[in-house]
């Protein structure tokens, strides 16, 4: 092993600790031959070659760490540290150096992404490519004129190397058509297995009998251009899925448990009822059960949909999903993991999810057509020579070259690289595609109906205009809302000190989780807090109340708009789409939102089940709904519509439930993902067409008897790379 | 015609040999991280084969 040449000593020590772990010996933390733990770190901000090197030798210094490596790709460091090592001191530490990081569940995230199904794809591909370019070498040979003896060799050579690479790569087309075969279907790998075996056994009998035409180099190109679709195909799930995956595993469920001896960290999948759990301010609710001790707000935007929270004290029941605002708690477990509403209720969507299952891709209508087309073609010419001619070897041969023209090569390829491409794409700009027909039923929508809390808002009031209030009460309001914990309280200090005004002397500051915040100032008590304790009348409106010796001040609030939600929803109109909100929040903050974002079509107060129900009366009415939404409340929704979207902030359950997921803040990407969803079903199409073209010049020609290997091997290959370029046109087009 | 009893077994070797480079860096994971082993050649520090 040579010595790296470097000027940094650093960069030395961390591989070599690396080394020392991996050989176990020698090392004072590695050699205790305990089971290593996995820790995986999502680095969302890292993309340099200094990065890597930042977090790997940052990593490696820590104590417990007995190895770091940086996957760039996935953006992800794993780690292998010793039991007991905490992943979010580790997290903290690599935020601290500047690279942003998050803990993952490593059993939501795959092993080590290691794709198997991928990889044995491209092993198929690697062969069927080798062998279809020392077979095309052979044949190439044989059309330029080789004849007799030079022929039947070079023949034989190619089936040496064609048919253990066919039985090899073909697999996967095989296995396909037999078990469709077996339950009494057609599918596209059906025309496919048939023409390729077809084509090599063919071959295999003419080049025994000294004949002509062998058409090897067809069944391997055959083979091979159909993997790469299907490789691309894989490629674009694949992807997809592990950011879904990232998505879930960057909730760690665990939970603060309380025993007897004090309190533990478990995973919340082992929390049974009964237990008690603590519940910081902040943190969100792991289970359904009973408050015990503690008084509280909690936020239940994400299930209900109402923007204002509620308060919760001793007997209060709580629900999964919700966030505590202000005050510790202490929840009784009645339901943990499965049994939490919260599951039952996305199970049931799950179960319920039945229309989206229904849907057939363009492809599936397309080879629904085409492969009982291409079989009756091939018989008919078969069974019409041997008529005509009375040869059987003939008509046999004519019928495999009809199927092996119209072998659906191109479109093999059609929709895998056109979804390649408009998923890449959509990737880049933040939508994951978690459906494979997610693109063709985005194209579809004519409608699209938005939730407000959280999807069109962000989910965190701002206070609304403080140039009426009195500079005294806002003095005060800021001291006592600066020692608050509460998301509203903070807002409001945050703009008061905006506005330039001091905090008042205040003294004696206390916070009364759930309630409020009290102090003394110039000798006379004042509170910031809830309207019920205050003793004002609760308005229609988020607000909170400052009590400044018995006169009363409210502080009004509006959810600010997600940045981009105004883009989003004029481009959507631009596309010719219709707009639609519907909130289960009060009738006031929904008109305000739909007036600033235009939005006339808007309704209040609607109850989860009403959301589904208006969806699905829309769909019945003949509209294709475009669902977006982020809470429990909109999932039924989610589910009922004909293509659905959430943000990365949504629920679980919701995500889940979605077929793409926003992964950014900003909304504004919903218009170029409809419209380039738009270009992409064009795009398919077209290349339907010119597959169907290029059928429309070879099937005659190869009907009539005149098709010569040497043109099934132009047609096949012309017509499969003008498709795939047509399809990589989709990756620079502009929107106009 | 003889030169073809030599050339196409050697044609067939070196592209064997091909396949079966493409076989080992399947296997050895070489595929995992693209956009790492982009950016991996600048720096200088030792890095040895991604660990299994």
């Amino acid at each position: 092993m040579a010595a790296p040449v470097s000027a940094c000593p650093a960069c030395i020590a961390a591989p070599l600790a690396e080394e020392r772990a991996g050989n176990g010996a020698g090392s004072g933390y590695a050699g205790d031959g305990r089971e290593a733990q996995r820790i995986i770190l999502s680095l969302p901000a890292i993309h340099c070659a200094a990065c890597i090197a930042g977090v790997e030798a940052g990593l490696s210094r820590q104590p417990g760490v007995r190895q770091a490596r940086v996957n760039l790709t996935l953006k992800r460091v794993t780690i292998e540290a010793d039991p007991g090592t905490s992943p979010k001191a580790l997290a903290e530490y690599l935020t601290g150096l500047g690279y942003e990081a998050y803990e993952l569940d490593p059993s939501q995230i795959s092993a080590q992404g290691l794709d198997k199904r991928g990889r044995d794809l491209l092993m198929r591909l690697g062969v069927a490519g080798f062998a279809m370019m020392n077979v095309m070498l052979l044949s190439i040979s044989v059309w330029s004129g080789a004849t007799d003896a030079t022929r039947d060799l070079f023949h034989w050579v190619s089936a040496a190397i064609a048919l253990p690479a066919i039985a090899f790569s073909g697999q996967v087309f095989f296995r396909s058509a037999w078990s469709a075969l077996r339950v009494g279907r057609l599918n596209m790998d059906v025309p496919i297995s048939l023409a390729i075996l077809l084509a090599a056994g063919l071959s295999l009998y003419e080049t025994a009998q000294s004949g002509e035409n062998a058409y090897f180099d067809a069944a391997l190109s055959l083979t091979f251009f159909l993997l790469a679709g299907r490789y691309l195909d894989h490629r674009t799930r694949a992807i997809a899925r592990s950011a879904a995956e990232e998505l879930a595993a960057l909730e760690v469920p665990r939970a603060t448990r309380l025993t007897e001896s004090g309190e533990e960290v478990v995973p919340v999948a082992e929390l049974l009822p009964g237990d008690r759990v603590r519940v910081v301010p902040g943190a969100r609710v792991p289970v359904d059960g009973v408050v015990v001790e503690g008084e509280s707000e909690l936020d239940r935007a994400l299930i209900t949909g109402e923007s204002d929270p509620v308060f919760a004290g001793p007997e209060a029941q709580v629900t999964a999903g919700e966030v505590n605002l202000t005050g510790p708690l202490v929840v009784r477990v009645q339901a943990a993991g499965q049994n939490t509403v919260l599951h039952r209720l996305a199970e049931l969507v799950a179960l319920s999810e039945n229309a989206r299952n229904r849907y057939t891709s363009l492809a599936d209508r397309a080879a629904q057509i085409y492969a009982p087309l291409v079989h009756v073609l091939a018989l008919v010419a078969g069974i019409g020579w041997y008529i005509a001619t009375g040869d059987a070897r003939l008509s046999i041969g004519i019928a495999v070259a009809v199927l092996i023209i119209t072998c659906p090569c191109a479109l093999g390829l059609a929709v895998p690289a056109v979804t390649t491409a408009a998923s890449g794409r959509l990737f880049r700009k933040g939508v994951l595609l978690k459906s494979p027909t997610a693109i063709e039923r985005l194209a579809e929508a004519t409608d699209v109906v938005f939730d407000k809390t959280g999807t069109l808002t962000l989910g965190n009031p701002r206070p609304d205009d403080l140039a009426g209030v009195d500079p005294q009460a806002l003095a005060v309001a800021r001291a006592l809302a600066q020692a608050s914990a509460h998301p509203l309280g903070r807002a409001l200090a945050a703009a008061i000190a905006g506005v330039g005004v001091k905090p008042a002397p205040v003294t004696e500051i206390s916070e009364l989780p759930g309630h409020g915040v009290r102090g003394l100032w110039k000798g006379q008590e004042v509170r910031l807090g809830r309207a019920e304790w205050l003793g004002a009348e609760p308005g229609a409106r988020t607000a909170t109340w400052l009590d400044l010796g018995g006169s009363l001040t409210a502080f009004t609030f509006t959810d600010a708009l997600r940045p981009g939600a105004a883009e989003a929803v004029a481009a959507l109109r631009d596309l010719g789409l219709g707009v639609k909100l519907l909130s289960g929040d009060a009738p006031g903050a929904v008109e305000r939102i739909a007036g600033e974002l235009g939005i006339t079509d808007w309704q209040a107060g609607v109850l989860p089940e009403d959301k589904a129900r208006i969806v699905q009366e829309m769909g019945a009415a003949g509209a294709r709904v475009l669902m977006v939404g982020d809470g429990l409340n909109d999932t039924a929704a989610l589910a009922a519509a004909h293509v659905s979207l959430s943000p990365a902030s949504a629920l679980e359950a919701t995500r889940v439930v979605s077929d793409m997921v926003l992964l950014g803040a900003s909304l504004a990407p919903l218009g170029e993902a409809v419209w380039l969803a738009r270009r992409a079903t064009g795009r398919i199409k077209e290349n339907f067409g010119i597959a169907a073209a290029y059928n429309a010049v070879a099937v005659p020609v190869a009907l009539a008897g005149l098709a010569t290997p040497l043109a099934a091997a132009l047609a096949m290959s012309a017509s499969s790379i003008t498709v795939s370029l047509n399809s990589l046109r989709l990756l620079w087009e502009d929107r106009k | 015609m003889n030169v073809l009893v030599y050339l196409i077994p050697v044609s067939l070797f070196l592209g064997g040999i091909g396949l079966a480079l493409f076989f080992w860096t399947l296997r050895s994971n070489q595929y995992e991280d693209p956009d790492g082993d982009a950016q991996r050649i600048l720096s200088d520090r030792w890095d040895d084969v991604p660990p299994e």
